[in-house]
């Protein structure tokens, strides 16, 4: 069995009142402006089950928006935010899909990217899915994630730049819509990497889309 | 060695003849790499974060964001002037601190959740109204916590904290059976008194349900959490005098998960049984989902 910490169960340090449906609503919003990484102007949260219907009374909406504007989860101000966000339009949406778990959230961004993810309970969270893409994200690595049109060979050619860096790949993931379709890589690392290494991943042919994750605070 | 049993941490505890706290800071700073004194560094903040969610939980009597609850606290400090408890002023505090904490929780103010948010008042008010009233050091406080951390911990190897997964017995319940440890230990408790006080509190909560209100962490959390904490002392009281639990601790820790297995899921965090579904519930939920929506 994994040996736990004791820090699991007398933290986190944090702004209530729950921890799956107030500090792990902030995670979330942390992990999609990690994603995203790119000044926005409008963001708009689509909440479902569990979240749709306990989430004003958990401040689910509040946790999402302070952190998908970079607050921490024991930031107070979280109460207010809607008092303090200027310059960045927001709005929520309420459904019910079974499909989905009960703690769960799509987080569009400018209307260019959706970030869909899960409070999985204790303030911990998943991202599953990136523009269509399966994902497999908990905010504990640093990732590089990357889209690019599916070709043999990108696998060896990312992770030869990443080994360059002498930064050991913990694990890898990828996904494609269709065979020479559009695909995607997510790199978990030991250390980060540079946004110039990113860069150089960018420079590889049929590479369109890449973002250099930074892993959450525990 | 890891400790994954109670039945390791005592044998582990005997033959290297030390206490809770300090097996504790040892699998700690081994499972981090680091020095225990970087660890009661850490300590020491989740114990002040504790203290501070005292403090502004007593100042303030802002109403949670569901509006029915966040006053309570105030009730109990103007009462408690006016008749003094009949259990004298530790007990008056610990009532106190546990309504300041979890009513500061309400209103998205900062606590420590401990092992989870809704019953995160339980082991700030036992800890620091015991050492306030006791004159404690901030050492032994510190000690408290950690034996706290190891007894959650080792409980959360077998079951997982949460009321979706075995009802409130996982999380008030077990948040009173890390006060008990916590304080057993602020008293001078020894290892076997430590584990029979954390026993007795669990084994005495078996089968409490999570059946919150409209699904908000408010009825019945927040004055569980004082109910729980003085649970803790009586726990603490009768372990201090030599009275043993006589089912093992492993064995009640079995027994609650079992228990959460056997309870329905109507009582497991769906709002959709006990106190939940009752007249006055449903009637409140469609108030404030009328108000919100
Ligand atoms: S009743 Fe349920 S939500 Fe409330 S503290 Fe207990 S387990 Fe948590």
């Amino acid at each position: 069995m994994e040996q736990k910490s004791i820090f699991s169960v007398i933290s986190p340090i944090m702004a209530g009142p729950s921890s799956s449906h107030t500090a792990g609503a902030v995670r979330l919003g942390l992990m999609a402006r990690n994603i995203y990484r790119d000044n926005f102007s409008k963001v708009k949260f689509i909440l479902y089950n569990s979240f749709a219907t306990t989430g004003f009374g958990h401040g689910t909406d509040k946790g999402l928006l302070a952190g998908v504007l970079g607050y921490s989860v024991d930031d107070v101000s979280i109460k207010n935010i809607f008092d303090i966000v200027r310059d960045v339009k927001y709005s929520y949406e309420y459904r019910q899909d079974i499909s989905r778990h009960p703690n769960s959230v799509d987080i569009i961004l400018d209307d260019k990217m959706t970030i869909s993810g899960d409070s999985v309970g204790a303030g911990e969270i998943r991202i599953n899915n990136i523009n269509g893409f399966s994902a497999n994200i908990d905010g504990s690595y640093h990732t590089l994630l990357l889209m690019y049109k599916d070709k043999p060979g990108m696998i060896s050619k990312v992770s030869d730049i990443i080994q360059k860096q002498k930064v050991n790949i913990a694990s890898l993931h990828c996904d494609r819509s269709s065979k020479g379709g559009t695909a995607s890589m997510y790199v978990a690392l030991d250390i980060p990497i540079g946004d110039d290494i990113a860069e150089e991943v960018k420079k590889i042919k049929d590479v369109f889309f890449v973002t250099n994750i930074r892993k959450l605070k525990q | 060695m890891t400790v994954l049993s109670f039945s390791d941490l005592n044998e582990r505890c005997c033959r290297e003849n030390k206490s809770v706290y300090q097996i504790a800071l040892e699998e700690e700073a081994l499972l981090q790499e680091t020095a225990g004194e970087v660890i009661r560094l850490k300590v020491l903040e989740n114990l002040l974060a504790m203290k501070d969610s005292i403090k502004h939980g007593l100042k303030s009597t802002e109403k949670s964001i569901s509006g029915w609850c966040g006053d309570d606290c105030e009730k109990l400090r103007n009462g408690y002037k006016k008749r003094g408890a009949l259990f004298g002023s530790v007990f008056e505090k610990i009532t106190t601190y546990a309504l300041a904490v979890t009513e500061e929780n309400l209103r998205m103010g900062r606590i420590v959740a401990c092992p989870t948010a809704g019953s995160c008042g339980i082991v700030p008010a036992v800890i620091i109204a015991a050492a306030e009233e006791n004159k404690i050091p901030e050492t032994i406080q510190i000690n408290g916590l950690l034996t706290a951390g190891l007894i959650g911990l080792i409980i959360s190897n077998k079951v997982q904290l949460a009321g979706a997964v075995a009802g409130c017995q996982a999380e008030c319940g077990v948040a009173s059976a890390m006060a008990a440890s916590a304080l057993a230990e602020m008293l001078g408790g020894s290892v076997k008194q430590i584990l029979n006080a954390s026993a007795l509190a669990l084994k005495n909560i078996l089968g409490l349900t999570c059946d919150p209100v409209c699904g908000l962490v408010e009825v019945p959390c927040i004055k569980r959490n004082a109910f729980l904490a003085i649970h803790a002392v009586t726990a603490v009281e009768l372990a201090l005098c030599g009275v043993e639990s006589k089912i093992p601790i492993d064995e009640v820790v079995d027994t609650l998960k079992i228990t959460g297995q056997l309870m329905s899921p109507l009582l497991k965090e769906t709002s959709q049984g006990g106190l939940a579904k009752t007249k006055t519930a449903l009637g409140l939920e469609k108030l404030l989902f009328k108000n919100v929506n």
